[in-house]
């Protein structure tokens, strides 16, 4: 379904991803786990169209992807809910969910798939009006994911979602994330947290310094001596 | 208390202007963080653009009004084409000394087209006034404030109730947040652009009316003064625009009418001194400290 292969990315002279290749198969939650720097949100920003690459191809469903812009990325199906959530501060939490919706004018797709984040993300409905900027760290997750999903994305990339949470948000996040994969969303999971990351991923890949140096079975990675000494604390 | 009523009134009638004015500036500052200095000239050119098609085809005042706004919004959107887009990876002070330019280049232009001595504004609107227990107000006056009102009112809907605008805001907030949603980024900012311009096209039509002289210059100190009421206001955030323009004008109407005239300038600068020490994000400002 995605595709990279050969991926190179600068930064001016900073060489940021080095070669990168991947695949995520339709269907599949793949984690991809890396130290701070090691250049996960790069890889993220280069599929979704925000940050160019200087060399390689990223092709999603036939579509080489590579030179798009992220308009037309978006709507291809691809949608990224970003590192650090990026709500749209000062508007409300309905707002940030019709941004989600942007490129879409289905008036009543849009209505139903507003009433099945509510489903989702109970709290959000809650508090539909109010200024996005006041919801707590794990509610601006929900509501980061909320928006992405309101694209009706055929693959959602992750970028940290368990960034700053408490260990029981970290729970519910991973639990939403393997039901919103269940109803048929692939996912593309960028984490820290390579425990529970890995623990849900069908495959995995881990990137260190711009560059793949392990993949495989998700539960492989996870009993593999080199993950566990770096990632897993022993 | 009819002196005090009067000068409010004429106060109010010039700062609803200045605001038409800093709602351009603060719009533009909002979405790209530049300080649009050529901002006062376009309402400059939406003068003449009001004086030369009124005085060829005879038309009224809203037609003029229509055309001049329509003809902003254009030369708007492609000054922000030429001079503005190849620079939106530049310093933000290479942004500036261009709006600086092209602020010289339109003031020159139209020295050169038009010439450099004043001209006067056809009467577009109905003479005479109403007087109210002594305090006087011209239908001018009404009609300056009902236009704006009723443009505000519009710019309030399209910010917060349109596709377009939610998208405006989200650029503002974060732009490669709202790349990642889908948003054409060029194109939010282009229409941004067209809209603050608009509204300076109509503020050049009014004050063509109320003062009945334009001159190629003439953006200079309003365009001062609006970006002043921006800063007011708190400079990004559309109400703070709004009431930034009209303290602007009233605080000089007051001064003007019981002080000097001569001091009404010094006053609105110390005024902004004393709001930017005391409240630097502006009246309507959150005090953040600015993310780098
Ligand atoms: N805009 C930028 N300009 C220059 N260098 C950058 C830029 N963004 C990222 N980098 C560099 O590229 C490398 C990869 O950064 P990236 O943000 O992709 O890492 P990451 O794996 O997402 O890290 P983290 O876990 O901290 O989010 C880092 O060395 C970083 O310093
Ligand atoms: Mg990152």
């Amino acid at each position: 379904m995605l595709k990279i292969e050969d991926l190179n990315v600068h930064y001016g002279v900073i060489h940021a991803l080095k070669g990168v290749s991947l695949e995520v198969k339709q269907g599949e939650i793949v984690s991809l786990i890396g130290a701070n720097g090691a250049g996960k949100t790069t890889l993220l920003h280069s599929i979704s169209g925000i940050i160019k690459s200087t060399s390689g191809s990223i092709i999603f469903e036939d579509n080489d992807i590579t030179k798009r812009s992220a308009k037309d990325i978006v709507s291809y199906g691809v949608t990224q809910v970003p590192e650090g959530r990026r709500i749209f501060k000062g508007m409300s939490v309905e707002e940030n969910l019709y941004m989600g919706a942007y490129l879409r004018s289905d008036k009543d797709g849009i209505h139903k798939d507003l009433e099945s984040v509510f489903e989702r993300f109970p709290r959000l409905k809650e508090r539909i009006k109010q200024n996005a900027e006041t919801l707590s760290g794990g509610e601006q997750q929900m509501l980061a994911m909320g928006r992405a999903l309101m694209a009706r994305p055929k693959i959602l990339l992750l970028d940290e979602p368990s960034m700053g949470l408490s260990p029981l948000l970290v729970k519910e996040i991973f639990k939403i994330i393997i039901d919103i994969n269940k109803q048929g969303t692939t996912i593309l999971l960028v984490e820290q947290n390579a425990k529970m990351a890995l623990g849900i991923a069908n495959h995995a890949y881990v990137l260190e310094n711009g560059k793949i140096v392990l993949s495989g079975l998700g539960h492989e990675l996870a009993n593999s001596p080199d993950v566990k000494k770096a990632y897993l604390g022993g | 208390m009819i002196q005090f009523m009067q000068q409010l009134i004429n106060g109010i009638s010039l700062g609803s202007i200045y605001a038409l004015i800093a709602l351009g500036y603060t719009m533009v500052y909002g979405i790209i963080k530049l300080i649009n200095f050529a901002h006062g000239d376009i309402y400059m050119l939406g003068a003449y653009i009001g004086f030369v098609f009124a005085t060829k085809t005879g038309m009224g005042f809203i037609p003029t009004l229509i055309v001049a706004m329509i003809t902003c919004s254009i030369i708007g959107v492609v000054i922000e084409m030429i001079a503005y887009k190849p620079l939106r990876n530049a310093t933000r002070i290479t942004a500036l000394i261009t709006a600086i330019g092209v602020s010289y280049f339109i003031e020159a232009s139209t020295q050169k087209v038009m010439g450099t001595n004043p001209r006067a504004f056809p009467n577009l609107l109905p003479k005479g006034n109403l007087n109210i227990s002594g305090v006087v107000i011209t239908y001018q006056q009404i009609f300056i404030l009902v236009v704006t009102v009723l443009l505000m009112i519009g710019l309030q809907f399209v910010v917060t109730k349109t596709k377009i605008g939610r998208a405006m805001r989200a650029v503002s907030v974060d732009t490669d947040a709202a790349r990642l949603m889908g948003v054409n980024v060029d194109q939010t900012i282009s229409f941004t652009f067209a809209l603050g311009s608009a509204l300076a096209g109509a503020a050049g039509v009014l004050v063509g009316i109320y003062y009945n002289s334009i001159n190629p210059l003439m953006g200079l100190v309003p365009g001062v003064k609006a970006f002043i009421a921006a800063v007011f206001g708190g400079i990004g955030i559309i109400p703070g625009a709004m009431l930034g323009g009209i303290l602007i004008g009233v605080t000089e109407a007051l001064v003007s009418g019981y002080g000097s005239s001569l001091y009404k300038d010094a006053v609105v600068y110390v005024i902004l001194i004393i709001i930017l020490v005391v409240k630097p994000a502006g009246l309507l400002g959150k005090n953040v400290r600015e993310k780098v």
